[in-house]
């Protein structure tokens, strides 16, 4: 259209001092929002599977615990809304040449996504309100949309980052998008779908195991009466069934990068000579062209990148010296994420095979203090995943098309935005553990029906417990 | 209207709903700040109460103007975002600052407490829109240039025009929430409330009414096109109808007509937003008119398309949002009894657990062998079916073992 007689100078690269802070700005911004985006995702699922039991039982502790965790998941959307409008706007106010240039391409995504997130919106306000003023059935029901568009939300956000790590459906003719075909630049792309379900597991393995661990802790320290059992294996069996099926879309994932970014995929190793037959090395440091003081694991990576122990593997070597990215950096995220990832597909494992053999709970102190120890270890392999994949695409912001410094705005100040963003999030952080400590606070009622056979154990909810949420 | 223009139509709709909708919200938060004692308490809690079920969802219309920008118009997006970086981020901070503070403020207990989040609450929803308003008044009077932060990172939003805009933003904000506060209190049977509310409502009005004027002789004489073409056909006609409708609401106020005056004092504040748009017309930004910012033909086909889709769904949703809220059915003093079920017992572990092995292992080998394709593609699926299933089958058995009493007690 007429954008052709613009001159590219508008929105040509600019000197910026503050690269490297506008980076960070982004990434913190970023690490605030996403594990609530996983509340987002997961969290309306748990409460709407605890109504469920209790429309199915007629048991009125579940929707005790239902109705108390509506309200954390209200608090923690109203939370995840303003970080991700962050998020948007700094989309702008950081990186204008790139939404310039590239906006008609992936804008679809997002404007799509403004939908799912009104449609959480509207629905999770009807939900939370809606106890006691909607018939069971109706309320149940306006759940339903919340976790539909916790799903569709995911993808509409993940199809832009897919196709920022596999670009298409555009062509560039001398630094200017043309021939957009921006259903084919979202979905016709192979890199979504991994990305979108390893996200969206990822999202079920935080919430899960983050809410199981703050039972876990009141568990190890005599809460365990029957509000705090329930609250502590609903999410713990979601999540342990979700651990071992991650280890395997993860596995696809990593086949996929394999592919299509054959130097991320050298980054992940840090893996300097191509070569068939390439080793995993386990630990170490990357030097600059080998793995120093790392365990080697011979033939691991070609056979997990492709399947086939002698498969030959692209390495660093292959990318030109200038598009090579912060190797230890990547490498070091990655194994964090997959180490963890096997830790908590072990915890998992653990748990429900001691259901399914001997029909209990684990009695071992050591697995209680290792849930404790898996919420915040979920939330470390989710920030480590997106590090992975977010600096193993450097230099690039558009693999292969548009490096991050040609992206960056032009205006003075990063530094100072990046010092009122911290400051800000802090005082966010600390008022998102208030508000948390606080709702746990208020005492547990549980109003049984009036058929008066509500099965609670004496002492099993006790009015005045402290319970952790 | 072209195809160029269609995506800028849709996010005049979404902005007026924002300076609607959000203005209230940000409003009701202005009506808190000066209440005091036991009677300011109440007003404090009811205007929490009437924004509960809503303000999310409020919200959501700024982001929904911003992707539509980015995605029609991507070059006037950027360029806006980059020139006006600071009151866009001192907007953003304070969007973050406010709904922390309402994520918060139940949990409250002790005075201080409650001062500080609601001080914070309030300091940040008059900051909010008046930032946004003096970026809205830098497009206004042309001051952001094409590029990336090319214009003058301070004078293109602390200027004459900005700055009435800003004030305008707060002020129409302030109006709304007291006449729609008044509709809610008088709906919930709280005349004190209603009348309070009355009484800003008519006060608000008025001194909205005169910043709009001053507003507008500000803008005019500073000199933008805008300025000049505000009180030319057609932005005039928009001006008109929102003068007349400010009045009409005064009147209904006045005769306590709530429900009538919340649609009519809307009408004033999107007319403002409409008169605007008119004015400005065709241009964007300077020297980038409507056309030459759109994007390129696929790109406006497909935002036009799914924002149709997306609206064919959001709009009985919202409906059924603001009917529940508007018949008070969310209401404090509406609770029913808790309603209570009869005790069933299931049976025990069904087939469903079978189900969900069989989808497991169906889905761990489908998806170690295909690398894409439809064997892929079933192979995920059998595999989030494991989780689906498998969590069905278990959470119920795990859970409901206590009432059964087989766990036992770890030592």
């Amino acid at each position: 259209m007429n954008c052709l007689l613009l001159a590219a100078a508008p929105f040509a690269p600019v000197d910026q001092d503050y690269l490297f802070e506008a980076r960070q700005m982004q990434a913190l911004s970023f690490a605030v929002h996403i594990p609530l985006v996983c509340f987002g995702i997961a969290f309306p699922a748990f409460v709407l599977l605890l109504e469920g039991l209790w429309l199915r039982t007629g048991d009125p502790i579940y929707r005790t615990i239902a109705k108390r965790w509506s309200k954390v998941m209200l608090a923690l959307f109203a939370v995840g809304v303003v970080t991700g409008t962050i998020l948007s706007f700094e989309l702008g106010l950081l990186w204008p040449n790139f939404m310039a240039t590239f906006g008609d391409v992936f804008g679809l995504g997002f404007t799509l996504e403004a939908f799912s997130f009104f449609l959480e919106a509207i629905f999770i306000a009807i939900y939370v309100y809606g106890w006691d003023r909607l018939s069971p059935r109706a309320h149940f029901l306006s759940g339903i949309p919340v976790v539909v568009a916790g799903f569709t939300g995911s993808l509409m956000v993940l199809t832009v980052n897919a196709w920022m790590n596999s670009p298409g459906g555009f062509t560039l003719v001398d630094g200017r998008v043309s021939d957009v075909r921006p259903l084919e630049a979202l979905f016709g792309n192979d890199y979504l779908w991994h990305e979108l379900i390893h996200m969206y597991l990822a999202g079920y393995l935080v919430a899960g195991f983050l809410t199981a661990s703050v039972y876990a802790w009141g568990w190890l320290r005599g809460r365990r009466g029957r509000y705090e059992r329930i609250a502590l294996v609903v999410p713990l069996t979601i999540a342990a069934l979700a651990a071992p099926v991650q280890i395997v879309v993860g596995d696809w994932a990593a086949r996929s990068v394999a592919r299509e970014q054959p130097t991320k995929l050298a980054a992940f190793e840090g893996l300097y000579e191509t070569e068939a037959g390439a080793p995993v090395h386990l630990g170490g440091w990357y030097d600059g062209d080998e793995i120093r003081y790392g365990i080697p694991l011979p033939r691991l990576l070609s056979l997990l990148s492709f399947h086939d122990p002698s498969a030959r593997v692209e390495g660093l070597e292959e990318a030109p010296a200038d598009e090579r990215l912060p190797v230890n950096v990547v490498r070091i995220a990655f194994q964090t994420m997959v180490g963890i990832g096997f830790v908590l597909a072990g915890i998992s494992a653990f748990y429900v095979f001691v259901w399914l053999r001997r029909k209990r709970l684990p009695h071992s102190i050591w697995f209680y203090r290792a849930v404790v120890a898996a919420g915040p270890l979920s939330v470390v392999a989710l920030i480590a995943g997106w590090v992975t994949t977010e600096v193993g695409r450097q230099p690039w912001v558009v693999y292969g098309h548009m490096r991050t410094e040609e992206a960056v705005t032009g205006a003075t100040g990063i530094p100072v935005g990046y010092a009122s963003l911290v400051l800000v999030y802090a005082g966010l952080l600390a008022a998102i553990v208030w508000i948390l400590r606080r709702l746990a606070c208020a005492p547990v009622e549980i109003q049984p029906g009036p058929s008066g056979v509500a099965p609670l154990a004496a002492g099993a909810a006790r009015p005045d417990a402290e319970d952790p949420r | 209207m072209t195809l160029a223009e269609a995506p800028l139509v849709l996010m005049l709709v979404g902005l007026a709903a924002y300076a609607v909708l959000g203005g209230a919200d940000f409003g009701a938060a202005f009506w808190q700040l000066g209440a005091r004692g036991e009677r300011g308490a109440q007003l404090r809690e009811h205007a929490y109460q009437a924004m509960g079920p809503v303000w999310e969802a409020n919200h959501v219309w700024l982001v929904f103007v911003l992707v539509i920008c980015w995605t029609a118009y991507p070059e006037a997006f950027a360029s806006i975002f980059s020139t006006l970086t600071v009151p866009l981020f001192v907007a953003a901070l304070g969007i973050v600052l406010r709904g922390t503070a309402y994520a918060v403020h139940a949990g409250t207990a002790r005075e201080i407490e409650r001062r500080a989040v609601d001080g914070v609450f309030s300091i940040s929803s008059i900051l909010t829109p008046f930032a946004l308003g003096t970026a809205v008044g830098a497009i206004a009077s042309g001051r952001v240039p094409v590029g990336n932060a090319r214009g003058d990172l301070v004078t293109s939003w602390l200027n004459p025009t900005s700055l009435a805009v800003g004030v305008l933003a707060v002020a129409t904000g302030t109006y709304l929430a007291a006449v729609y506060l008044a509709g809610d209190g008088a709906r919930a049977g709280r005349a004190d409330l209603a009348a309070a509310f009355r009484r800003r409502a008519l006060g608000a009005g008025v001194s909205t009414g005169a910043i709009a004027l001053i507003a507008l002789v500000i803008v005019r004489l500073d000199g933008g096109r805008v300025g000049e073409r505000l009180l030319e056909w057609p932005a005039l006609a928009a001006v008109a109808v929102s003068a007349i409708a400010g009045l009409v609401t005064l009147e209904l106020v006045r005769r306590s007509r709530f429900e009538t005056a919340r649609y009519c004092s809307s009408a004033a504040v999107a007319s403002i937003v409409v008169g605007w748009a008119l004015a400005q017309r065709p241009e964007l930004l300077p020297n980038l008119t409507v056309d030459e910012a759109a994007a390129g033909r696929p790109t406006m086909i497909a935002t036009v398309v799914g924002i149709a889709i997306g609206a064919a769904i959001l709009v009985p949703s919202l409906a059924l949002l603001f009917r529940l809220v508007l018949r008070g059915r969310f209401d404090a003093a509406d609770a029913d009894e808790e309603p209570t079920r009869e005790q069933r017992r299931s049976s025990g572990r069904s087939r469903t657990w079978a189900l969900a092995l069989g989808a497991g292992s169906l889905g761990l080998g489908l998806t170690l062998v295909f690398d894409d394709g439809l064997g892929l593609a079933v192979g995920v699926v059998a595999l989030l079916g494991f989780v689906a299933l498998g969590a069905v089958a278990l959470v119920g058995e795990i859970a409901k073992a206590d009432v059964a009493g087989t766990t036992e007690q770890p030592p």
